[in-house]
């Protein structure tokens, strides 16, 4: 078998079995799942910028609350559906991801690092200021009677879990196939030498900016479909935590690997549930993996099997 | 109040906060220029000190100036120490990977804010100032601790220049930034030199808590706002450069003061972060500095 079949092969098997799962487990992990699902999207779209092109990012939160609230304050105020609300929250996340990228790609490194993250918190406080629209940290819910795309109800467990695993599919096949394509390679070769890539003739900074743009989007879908799915929409969703938390799933799973991303925020999910019972400070727990990680497992989960199990890992 | 006195008023805020900011941010750009290292727990350690500073105020008891006096020696100190611990236990075993020490001290933000958080809770509480003195102009009254703290900062980023220009051990920190293979070459203790600079970086921090934390209260999650305004200064200070760093203190210090007078204090946070920014993209060097970072 070639290569690429193998790796289409891998991932066609990881969806067949997330669907399969759906009959077996049981509701509170079924919920759970459709939940990892949408967050793992929100993952695989920071993995394109940071595992694929080395763009350390500390502001995707912002992409995400675009999504969320492009999706939630249409539908809201404009009398939107919930399909084309959907397509307003991704459309004003990749509105927002061309505007950061222009700006923000002009620098590299920490200053990177840093506009971002500048970018997303005037994002949020923009949030707070419009409270009387957003209803600010407190946030407000999008009417179970409104989430309904092509007659399927989405707030039905069934057909949320089933939408989630839709977007989850088509992403992490969008990923595979952009990261086998040219274009992904050239995003590799800008992570790797930056200068090099430049000399070979490609032009870097279109390059990032594409992908910076790809990976804004997806974040935003997953933020618009987590509004959708479980009818929420707060400020929460923009704060630093959540630009946090897709790095820290991603340098889990294995940053610059396709199922890193799923794998990541599967285990760390799992990770808060079980210590839940022990304490209730989750982030305690997260800044600990993330100490760990940085240690001791520099690759993380899928990158450690890539070096020594399965090689032909994309 | 006519618009004069008003202005006045938050120049004196806005002094304030820029002498707590400078101590702050100089402990950031010091660890930056010399180690290479983006901390970006800084903010904790900040916290940290003002924790500390509640907590031996609390045990010291007494007048309230001596309560203050010893946190103001013993919690810089005690913060000192707990970064230079993690500098050998953590980020020395990343070999100050830029990339790997960012996240880590990621980690390291979480990890501290939640223990103060387990140990502390969440309230919010107040150290006494060491003492309670006002003085009058014809529109307002105005606390003389807070011209103690614009003194008490002055000096101490007076004595940090003395050491880094005029001693020995400011000679060695000098050489191992500019160079740290060389100054290893040469007999200088690379590893040590760094876990006190990253000590030291922290013990700034917590001073400048101890400093305010009788204007504004003890709180776990007080170390956001320092954090983002000393990377605010440090960058447009030009990264690593001292004397760039305090200048942009001021400046920003002075300008949010004098903003929030205008603006309600979200919109005026907006405002600033899209400009500095927006500085970063245009002037990725910063304002002052000349050098690549």
């Amino acid at each position: 078998m070639s290569k690429g079949a193998k790796q289409w092969g891998l991932h066609l098997g990881i969806i067949a079995l997330l669907f399969v799962l759906q009959f077996i487990l049981p509701a509170y992990h079924h919920g759970n799942l459709a939940r990892i699902m949408v967050l793992a999207t929100f993952a695989i779209g920071y993995n394109i910028a940071f595992g694929y092109t080395g763009l350390l990012s500390l502001g995707h939160a912002m992409f995400f609350a675009a999504g969320m609230y492009g999706l939630a304050l249409t539908m809201k105020f404009l009398g939107f559906s919930a399909a084309t609300g959907l397509l307003a929250g991704i459309v004003s996340a990749f509105v927002l991801s061309l505007a950061v990228g222009l700006l923000a790609l002009r620098t590299i490194g920490v200053a990177f690092m840093i506009v971002t993250l500048m970018f997303a918190q005037s994002v949020y406080l923009s949030i707070l200021y419009f409270g009387k629209y957003t209803r600010g940290d407190e946030g407000f819910v999008i009417q179970q009677a409104d989430r309904v795309i092509a007659g399927i109800d989405l707030s039905n467990p069934v057909n949320r879990y089933f939408a989630a695993l839709v977007l989850l599919s088509f992403c992490l096949l969008v990923s595979l196939k952009l990261i086998q394509a040219p274009f992904g390679r050239v995003l590799i070769a800008i992570r790797e030498n930056e200068e090099r890539t430049k000399m070979l003739g490609y032009d870097v900074f279109r390059h990032k900016l594409a992908s910076l743009m790809i990976s804004g989007t997806i974040s935003g879908a997953a933020g618009a479909a987590y509004g959708l799915l479980f009818g929420y929409a707060g400020a929460s969703f923009a704060t630093v935590q959540y630009s946090i938390f897709p790095l820290l799933w991603v340098l889990l799973g294995g940053a610059g690997t396709i199922i890193g991303p799923l794998a990541g925020t599967l285990f760390m999910f799992y990770l808060i549930d079980l210590l839940s019972e022990i304490t209730s400070a989750y982030m305690l727990i997260a800044g600990v993996v993330l100490v760990l990680l940085t240690l001791f497992a520099r690759q993380g989960i899928m990158g450690e099997v890539r070096k020594r199990v399965i090689r032909w890992l994309p | 109040m006519d618009l004069g006195p008003y202005l006045l008023l938050a120049s004196m805020e806005g002094a304030v906060q820029a002498a707590v900011l400078a101590l702050t941010a100089v402990g950031l750009s010091l660890v930056f220029g010399v180690m290479r290292v983006v901390n970006v727990a800084h903010g904790e350690f900040f916290m940290l000190g003002a924790v500390l500073a509640w907590w031996i105020a609390h045990m010291v008891g007494g007048h309230p100036s001596i309560g203050f006096m010893v946190a103001l020696i013993i919690a810089p100190v005690l913060t000192g120490l707990v970064a230079s611990v993690i500098d050998l236990t953590i980020l020395k075993r990343l070999n100050y990977d830029p990339e790997s020490t960012i996240v880590a001290t990621i980690g390291i933000l979480y990890i501290l804010q939640q223990l103060v958080l387990m140990t502390y809770g969440a309230d919010a509480r107040p150290v006494e100032a060491p003492f309670n003195l006002r003085f009058y102009t014809p529109w307002f009254g105005y606390s003389y601790y807070k011209l103690a703290v614009i003194a008490a900062a002055i000096a101490v980023l007076l004595g940090v220049w003395l050491v880094m220009s005029k001693t020995r051990i400011g000679l060695i920190l000098r050489a191992t930034q500019l160079d740290s293979e060389i100054a290893q070459a040469f007999g200088i203790a690379v590893n040590k030199v760094y876990a006190i600079v990253f000590g030291a970086g922290a013990a700034l921090a917590a001073l400048a808590a101890v400093l305010i934390v009788p204007i504004q209260q003890a709180h776990y999650l007080m170390g956001a706002d320092p954090l983002l305004l000393s990377f605010i200064v440090v960058i447009i200070g030009g990264l690593g450069s001292l004397r760039g760093t305090v200048v942009a203190a001021v400046l920003i210090g002075m300008s949010d003061g004098i903003i929030s007078v205008f603006f309600t204090p979200t919109l005026a946070k907006i405002l600033a972060t899209l400009l500095v920014a927006l500085v970063l993209v245009f002037r990725p060097n910063g304002l002052f500095g000349a050098r690549a970072a």
